[in-house]
């Protein structure tokens, strides 16, 4: 991946609304170059979607979102990702982590309450051939999402005019 | 009570920028581009740094000069990053800020009768310290059509036989403008031949865009008529704790550090502690902070072309200086009416000094979408003022 792809990407992750045009003008190159660009980034699924980050807890809306420690036997020639698809499928599984350590899947999964998600853990998740155990834990406040701090309170303190 | 104010402090006129701040603070909802600082917060692992240092009882006076170790961080960074060599030891003071290297610089160098060659437009405080000193500030113009560079025939009409210290201030507050190797030849051979001594105010020296930064003091015989000035301002984003230091040879540098020891002491040390860690393990934040300048410094001057306001490519820093003499507005004026009738702050270029006058200067340190809604301002306000010269 070149300099320019690198770039790119870093300026879409801060806004994924901003344009070729704007684009262009911050990199100092054409939009071409940059409409380009973002094709064979897209193509290459290295840009996988353009998300809107959400601070769900000032939306008037019960979700709970718990982080499951899931240990398992792995497959004889599949390793861990075909158990980690079975997984993954589930529409209230948000994300899906192979983690080295004492565990070996991380499992982020959302539901309306507490009661969703047991019934998920128990009836899905625990119930699946190869998982030998699960550990359960409820995230209480979201701070910091994917490098986006939720409640920023480091605004401009700069004085409006200064030599 | 004026009257036992000191004739000195008299004869300087109250700070342009001050006036234009006042009117600015009492205006709602503009967008300010007036703003001479980075964006940025000081990067976390600065801050964490001072913080470990308050909680480890670091609270004391350092050495006059500053901690050992900050002024070995600062020699080993002068001389991989720019070339040049000082001794830790007796050719380095850590100051409060550059401003205070400037004022001790002055205070060392210049008397009554003494001229210091100033080119302009400029940072605002190298006139009135040498006028505080007993001495007479010369304004040396650079005109836009030069990039704002000082030409080496300006400063040489400038020369009398008071002249005694020249003021170098790449990359430039207000116009962004850089000397380069080439630039700076000519002008080293003039300052030998007429024996000055330079204080080099590089504050924006990692701030350069398009090449690496020159120090003046790595110029053939340089070194030893120079006084280096730099600090954490800009680069590291560390405005606010107050933090410099001077460099040059220890007849000149043992007189600053005696104003230095009588006027403050030291400078702060927890802005020293955060300053270390800068220093050794800082640049990669300070590269992703230029690089950001950079891609902004692109959008401004793109805005400007497309307002069809003119204005010279700025290579450093992080100021765009437009011209808006085509409006038929003083800078003043222009920037008067821009903030009433178009929100925007911008400073007007006449406090700048010579040359000023015609210009405006806008600083980039603010969001992309800041820049992106203040250009369309601007743009709408010199639309309105050439609809209503066409009437």
């Amino acid at each position: 991946m070149s300099e320019l792809h690198q770039k790119i990407l870093d300026l879409l992750r801060e806004d994924a609304r901003r344009d070729a045009k704007l684009l262009a003008t911050l990199l100092g190159v054409t939009e071409e170059e940059v409409r380009e660009a973002i094709r064979e980034l897209e193509e290459k699924n290295i840009i996988v979607k353009y998300a809107t980050v959400v601070n769900w807890e000032k939306v008037d809306h019960e979700k709970v979102t718990a982080l499951i420690e899931v240990q398992i036997t792995p497959e004889r020639g599949r390793g861990f990702d075909a158990i980690a698809e079975r997984i993954y499928l589930y529409p209230e599984v948000k994300s899906v982590y192979l983690m080295s350590g004492a565990y070996d899947l991380l499992v982020e999964v959302e539901g309306r309450n507490l009661r969703e998600i047991a019934s998920f853990v128990s009836n899905k998740l625990a119930t699946l051939e190869r998982v030998l155990a699960t550990k359960t834990f409820f995230i209480l406040k979201k701070y910091k999402h994917d490098g986006i701090i939720f409640e920023d309170r480091q605004s401009d303190h700069r004085m409006a005019v200064s030599p | 009570m004026k009257r036992y104010l000191a004739a000195n402090v008299q004869k300087i006129p109250p700070s342009g920028i001050r006036k234009f701040f006042d009117l600015v603070s009492g205006s709602k909802d503009i967008i300010s581009l007036g703003v001479g600082e980075p964006d940025f917060v000081t990067p976390w692992r600065f801050r964490d740094a001072a913080v470990n240092g308050l909680e480890q009882g670091r609270t004391t006076y350092t050495a006059n000069a500053g901690l050992p170790d900050l002024r070995e961080a600062i020699a080993e960074y002068l001389y991989g990053s720019f070339g040049v060599a000082y001794e830790p030891k007796n050719e380095i003071i850590v100051t409060v800020g550059a401003s205070e290297a400037i004022d001790l610089a002055l205070r060392a160098l210049v008397g009554p009768g003494d001229e210091v060659l100033v080119p302009e437009p400029c940072f605002v405080s190298y006139a009135p310290i040498a006028t505080l000193c007993g001495g007479t500030a010369v304004g040396i113009e650079t005109f836009a059509k030069d990039d704002f560079k000082l030409r080496p025939e300006s400063l040489k009409a400038a020369i009398t036989p008071r002249s005694k210290v020249l003021i170098l201030s790449y990359p430039s507050n207000p116009t962004g403008a850089i000397m380069t190797r080439e630039d700076y030849e000519p002008i080293a051979k003039i300052v030998e031949e007429h024996d000055l001594i330079v204080v080099s105010d590089e504050i924006y020296a990692e701030l350069t865009y398009t090449g690496k930064h020159v120090s003046f003091a790595s110029l053939p015989g340089m070194r030893d008529r120079t006084i280096l000035v730099n600090g954490f301002s800009k680069a590291f984003a560390m405005t606010g704790w107050r933090l410099g230091f001077a460099c040059g040879h220890p007849d000149i540098l043992g007189a600053m550090l005696k104003i230095h020891q009588y006027s403050v002491m030291c400078a702060p040390v927890m802005a020293q502690l955060a300053a270390i860690e800068a220093l050794k393990n800082g640049m990669e934040e300070k590269d992703r902070m230029v690089e950001s300048y950079n891609q902004r410094r692109r959008l401004i001057v793109q805005g400007f072309r497309d307002i069809g306001l003119d204005i010279h490519e700025p290579q450093g820093a992080f100021y765009a200086f437009p011209s808006i003499r085509k409006t038929g507005l003083t800078s003043e004026q222009f920037a008067e009416r821009l903030l009433l009738e178009g929100r925007v702050a911008a400073v007007p270029g006449h406090v700048f000094g010579k040359g000023g006058e015609g210009f405006i200067r806008c600083s980039y340190a603010t969001s992309v979408s800041n820049l992106v809604e203040a250009l369309e301002r601007i743009g709408k306000f010199v639309r309105t003022l050439e609809t209503a010269a066409m009437v």
